[in-house]
């Protein structure tokens, strides 16, 4: 009684676990919704000691690599194998660029004594602990689903070199590529709240 | 009905034998009854644990225990029975059993990930247990509140990651049922023509997926809290405990919702079955569960009326959850209705059924109480509030669980079990419930909080009472457990469908075999129609 292949269903199932990773991020969001309207002016200085160039770097980085995941599933979808892997690589060079420029943020920011618990936000304002406590938790959230989808990503890149994904038979390559895009527009929302808060 | 070798002959993938056949099996039915061990065995041991917790009870005093043992053993007994049975329980096994089989195909839409919610589910459940032996239980209560969650020396961390594990395992299950829901029901089964049961699954899985990510984020935070002293909810460092309650009730109060509608699903299938006569309200009943699933996702801070919040918000709080009451009601009216008039046959499964309805109807209505803000203030956070949820997760789902056990046995084993003693187990469980949990409602009512291993003169009686509850309830439990294994060997072989009923799985044989159907499934225009069965066997029990 086994059906053929429903590829629409598969679809349908990531959906749903995309909504599911959006509520995850989401009960974050709703905290720094709060925090803000509690300590306005703490978040404004906050946000003006990231650096903006950083930040703005690696959305861009981000974009070009869903750019490079959407090629990708368009190449394969036309049978253009090499093409495709070609794409893949570069969205996972993309990540590896992303993750390195926040090592160098976060560092820098360790470096200045600020991360969670240190002294100076301990006994500084409640409200700039508050936002650089949320800043490491968002964005190190969002670093480690950057690491998921990367792999995520890398398997993707194997099964279509060994032909496991083809033109016929493409969902996971795309369903990998929805799960990034999600993850690009986490990022989205992220960096104006935290780089861009006026 | 031709003879074909059951799913228990015909291992799936057929490569494998003997334990392998089991722990990596793809089949939704091997995966059902992976799951009823393993729960069983869970709600055995928090059973057990809250025996304990009512013998220390009993007596004023230190009896049994101090008062660090007795909080462990509260939180333990409160994570086990809510993230290890009653949340997974009806879902997991019957759901994965019969959801495939009611809608007409051969299994889930992920049947690996299905598989791997097992795995989620027991590694999560082997965590819990761990907590027992490394760094000391948890002493928090299931609610895992800060700021003591965060400051205590016991083990919270691992306590709460088994709970964020069981979490995604329950959301996995949720976005497998409503895909399989979706895209694999037979193409001549309309929505409103699904079983009620299934239907109820699909409200629950919804609420499953919107829901459990925002208790994961919390809960991870509350780690994030231990390890590293963010600081985002205390007060010392510019954070706000309250917050932590809102984030932790908008999941947790939804799940009191996926933790009942299962339940009531089952109910609604079982009680046309033995009145012999449509459901009453077929469309009302579909159309109040998914209003439940809605307006319950909406009524999280009633649990915190005396947390510190605006009177407007207590006031819009309390409005909701009266609306809740109101499509909880229409089934149970709507259940009633099908009894009246019709040719009731009584069976175990019916019994539980109808001590259902009445103890579900207790819970709901002192619900309101607790509901209302005035009242709520007196009697919030004492034995009232332990009683009323006793009444809706134990008298409710665990009693629709019993009920399920009952129905769908002969079903998933072949086998059919003893009726006398399933009826005296029943009417040990619910007398010994009653006298269990009554005198709690007066003891609470006169102001004992819950979560003390000790208290005052005045409420010696209502606990000493409620001793002897316990002991009956724990005393029909073990004949009911009993009385189903020995079925397994001794029972007598099951008919394919012994009660008369006229959902798909009743028309395939006991137990069913690996593709579930022999031929072409014949979806009726309307589930419940009993025309058939009132001609031919109007009352009574098929054993073949």
């Amino acid at each position: 009684m086994r059906r053929a292949a429903d590829h629409q269903g598969t679809r349908l199932g990531m959906w749903l676990f995309l909504y599911t990773e959006i509520v995850l991020f989401g009960g974050l969001f709703v905290l720094y919704a709060v925090y803000l309207s509690t300590y306005s002016s703490d978040f404004i200085e906050g946000g003006k000691s990231l650096s903006r160039l950083f930040g703005a770097a690696n959305t861009l980085i981000l974009l070009i690599s869903s750019f490079a995941v959407a090629a990708s599933i368009t190449a394969v979808q036309k049978t253009q194998k090499k093409r495709s892997l070609l794409c893949l690589a570069v969205a996972i060079c993309c990540g590896l660029l992303f993750l390195m420029n926040k090592y160098f943020e976060w560092g820098h920011k360790i470096h200045a004594d600020i991360y969670p618990g240190s002294e100076t936000l301990a006994y500084g304002a409640p409200g700039r602990n508050i936002f650089f406590g949320l800043y490491y938790v968002m964005t190190g959230l969002h670093g480690l689903h950057i690491v998921i989808g990367m792999t995520l990503l890398s398997v993707a890149l194997v099964l279509t070199a060994r032909e496991r994904v083809t033109a016929e038979n493409h969902v996971l390559l795309e369903n990998v590529g929805l799960y990034w895009h999600l993850v690009d527009l986490i990022w989205i929302f992220i960096f104006p709240l935290f780089y861009l808060v006026l | 009905m031709e003879k074909v070798p059951s799913f228990f002959d015909t291992p799936s993938p057929p490569r494998y034998s003997g334990v392998l056949s089991w722990l990596i099996t793809t089949d939704h039915k091997r995966i059902g009854l992976m799951y009823l061990w393993v729960i069983l065995f869970w709600f055995v041991v928090a059973m057990f644990l809250g025996g304990v917790m009512r013998l220390e009870l009993m007596f004023r005093g230190e009896t049994l225990m101090g008062p660090s043992s007795y909080n462990a053993l509260f939180t333990l007994h409160g994570v086990i029975m809510i993230f290890l049975f009653i949340i997974p329980g009806i879902p997991a096994i019957f759901g994965n059993f019969f959801l495939p089989i009611q809608i007409g195909t051969d299994d889930v839409f992920f049947p690996r990930l299905n598989l791997f919610s097992w795995y989620l589910y027991v590694a999560g459940g082997g965590l819990a247990l761990a907590t027992l032996f490394i760094g000391g239980p948890p002493d928090t209560g299931w609610t895992f509140y800060v700021p003591f969650s965060v400051g205590t020396h016991s083990n919270v961390s691992t306590a709460v990651f088994a709970a964020f594990v069981l979490g995604m395992a329950s959301m996995m299950t949720g976005i497998n049922f409503v895909t399989t829901i979706h895209r694999m029901r037979h193409e001549k089964m309309g929505w409103f023509q699904m079983p009620l049961f299934t239907w109820s699954l699909y409200a629950t899985s919804w609420v499953q997926i919107l829901a459990t990510p925002v208790v994961s984020i919390t809960l991870l935070l509350i780690i994030a809290e231990r390890f590293l002293g963010v600081g985002l909810f205390d007060p010392a460092k510019g954070g706000d405990p309250i917050l932590y309650q809102h984030l932790f009730w908008m999941y947790s109060h939804p799940a009191v919702y996926i933790m009942i509608l299962p339940g009531m699903g089952v109910i609604s299938e079982i009680l046309p079955v033995f009145a012999r006569k449509p459901i009453f309200g077929y469309k009302a009943i579909v159309f109040s569960s998914l209003a439940i699933a809605i307006a319950g996702s909406l009524v999280w801070a009633h649990h915190m009326y005396t947390s510190g919040m605006s009177d407007t918000a207590v006031f819009v709080f309390s409005l909701l959850t009266f609306i809740v009451a109101i499509p909880s009601a229409i089934k149970v009216f709507s259940w009633v209705a099908t009894l009246y008039k019709g040719s009731v046959l009584m069976t175990p499964p019916l019994f539980f059924a109808l001590c259902f309805i009445y103890l579900f109807s207790v819970g709901g209505l002192t619900g309101l109480v607790l509901g209302a803000a005035g009242t709520d203030i007196h009697v919030h956070d004492t034995h009232f509030v332990v009683a009323h949820f006793h009444f809706t997760m134990f008298g409710g789902t665990g009693f629709a669980f019993f009920a399920a056990l009952h129905h769908w046995w002969p079903k998933m084993f072949g086998r059919m079990y003893h009726f006398k003693r399933a009826y005296w187990a029943a009417v040990f469980i619910t007398f010994g419930f009653l006298l269990h949990y009554v005198p709690m409602f007066v003891i609470g009512l006169q102001g004992m909080p819950r979560r003390y291993y000790d208290y005052v003169a005045e409420f010696e009686t209502g606990n000493f009472v409620a001793g002897f509850g316990a002991a009956f309830m724990l005393v029909g439990l073990v004949l009911m457990l009993g009385n189903l294994m020995v079925s397994l060997r001794q029972g007598a072989v099951a008919a394919s469908d012994p009660w008369g009923g006229t959902t798909l799985e009743w028309t395939i044989p006991s137990p069913p075999p690996l593709h579930n159907f022999i031929k072409e499934p014949e979806v009726l225009d309307y589930p419940y129609d009993f025309t058939q069965v009132l001609k031919t066997r109007r009352d009574d029990v098929e054993v073949s």
